[in-house]
């Protein structure tokens, strides 16, 4: 864990601190504990390697090797009733090991069991795609592929799928920065106006704390609007803005707020 | 022989004033604006409130309409991200001169509290905007005294000026 820093200033520091760097793990226990689970690993190991095995939140966790993933959930789905993968991506431990760790979360509405499967590839390293088996796992690897740039072997339509077809990066990456780089900042002025135009139309201002004097000009209060430029004192007249001008509108009957009636009771 | 002389050559030889002129163009463009129905996150939903029953802008001539060709005014209403971006131009240029833009909540006015790398940081980055209304989301009656600002705005300017083609650069 984390050592501890002192919070008196916390406020001060508005932006990102490395509060859940290291993600506290939640205790495991053994597969033995559970019969169903036990009954099922024993089926996957009968046929595939499995490095680890273990039971953390009533679900079990096992880790198998990479080219082994099409054939395992294949057995899970067609002999041990987990008929349902709820979701897949992946984890992002480039700056540990330069692998990434990529899961798939295994459903049995029969059994009301979860398993999560899980193996580590190479940076670089493409998986193989179980769209074949899953058809939801189309748009999740899609999805694997735009935001960390892991490719599924066989996968019939490997594109992004979030991000535009030009856009460059994989934003899930820890090393993309929150507010983009450099390409994602000036996307849409690049595109629409072209690259020259960067200079007319100004970076993007992200700054969340920026304190600008004129604001109060730009976005003032209701009945306090002045023309722009204007001076802003703070003592200026409250103004009722009405529909139409003093010199009333052609052809418009003007609106006459005595003779009007305000309804004030909210339950009428 | 006419006793009240009416000087054919003032005014541009028009013997009208041109102030009425303006005024009739005016008044139909400022009572007449169709908007385009922008809503892409939740201020969309505050945008169809306000053309629902209850505060119902059909009363003020402010038509929701599916189409940039048949609109007056765009109402951009939520979160435009940097993949639609291209899209919000495309829309902008096919609606017919004269054209107004309304910036709708802080989203569309400054990128709002989605400070990330998918936002874009205020649509004024895109297309020339008229009229900005804070809020997240503002409510219909502060769409609806944008509204009314803007058919200020419409009435302020002279009928031959509002055409003028209005471009970001
Ligand atoms: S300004 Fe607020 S309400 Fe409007 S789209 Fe953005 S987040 Fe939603």
């Amino acid at each position: 864990m984390r050592a501890y820093k002192p919070k008196d200033n916390v406020q001060a520091k508005a932006y990102y601190t490395d509060r859940f760097y290291v993600a506290p793990q939640v205790p495991k226990s053994a597969v033995e504990t559970d019969e169903v689970f036990a009954s099922d690993l024993e089926a996957i190991k009968a046929k595939f390697e499995v490095k680890d095995a273990y039971i953390q939140v009533e679900q079990m966790v096992i880790y198998i090797n990479a080219h082994d993933i099409y054939g395992v959930l294949e057995l899970m789905r067609d002999e041990l009733q987990y008929t349902q993968l709820s979701e897949m991506s992946a984890i992002d431990w480039l700056a540990k090991d330069n692998t990434f760790e990529i899961f798939y979360q295994m459903l049995s509405m029969t059994k009301r069991k979860r398993i999560r499967v899980k193996y580590f590839i190479e940076n670089g390293q493409a998986v193989d795609s179980v769209e074949k088996l899953f058809r939801s796992a189309d748009w999740s690897e899609r999805e694997m592929f735009d935001m960390f740039g892991i490719e599924a072997n066989n996968h019939p339509f490997m594109k992004r799928i979030l991000m535009p077809y030009d856009w460059q990066g994989n934003p899930l990456l820890k090393t993309y920065p929150l507010e983009g780089d450099e390409f994602a900042a000036w996307y849409e002025v690049d595109k629409i106006y072209g690259k020259e135009a960067r200079d007319i139309i100004g970076p993007e201002l992200r700054d969340t704390a920026r304190v600008d004097r004129y604001d109060s000009e730009r976005f003032s209060r209701l009945g306090f609007e002045v023309p722009k430029g204007t001076k802003i004192t703070g003592d200026e007249e409250p103004h009722v803005e009405s529909y139409q001008e003093e010199s009333g509108v052609f052809m418009v009957t003007k609106l006459d707020k005595e003779s009007s009636k305000v309804i004030d009771d909210p339950q009428r | 022989m006419a006793q009240h002389k009416v000087n054919y050559t003032q005014d541009g030889g028009l013997p009208i004033a041109l102030t009425s002129v303006d005024k009739i163009v005016n008044w139909g463009r400022s009572n007449s604006l169709w908007a385009m129905t922008y809503g892409l996150a939740c201020c969309g939903i505050e945008m169809m409130a306000a053309g629902a029953s209850r505060y119902d802008f059909d009363r003020f001539g402010t038509i929701f309409r599916a189409s940039p060709r048949q609109s007056d005014v765009m109402i951009v209403a939520g979160t435009l991200t940097k993949k639609h971006s291209e899209f919000i131009k495309r829309l902008y240029d096919q609606m017919t001169e004269p054209r107004w833009v309304i910036s709708m909540g802080s989203c569309a006015n400054t990128g709002g509290m989605f400070n990330t790398y998918a936002t874009v940081q205020g649509v004024d980055r895109i297309i020339p905007v008229d009229l900005y209304l804070p809020g997240c989301a503002p409510r219909p009656e502060t769409l609806q005294y944008g509204v009314m600002l803007l058919q200020k705005k419409i009435r302020a300017n002279k009928a031959g000026n509002a055409q003028k083609a209005k471009r970001l650069m």
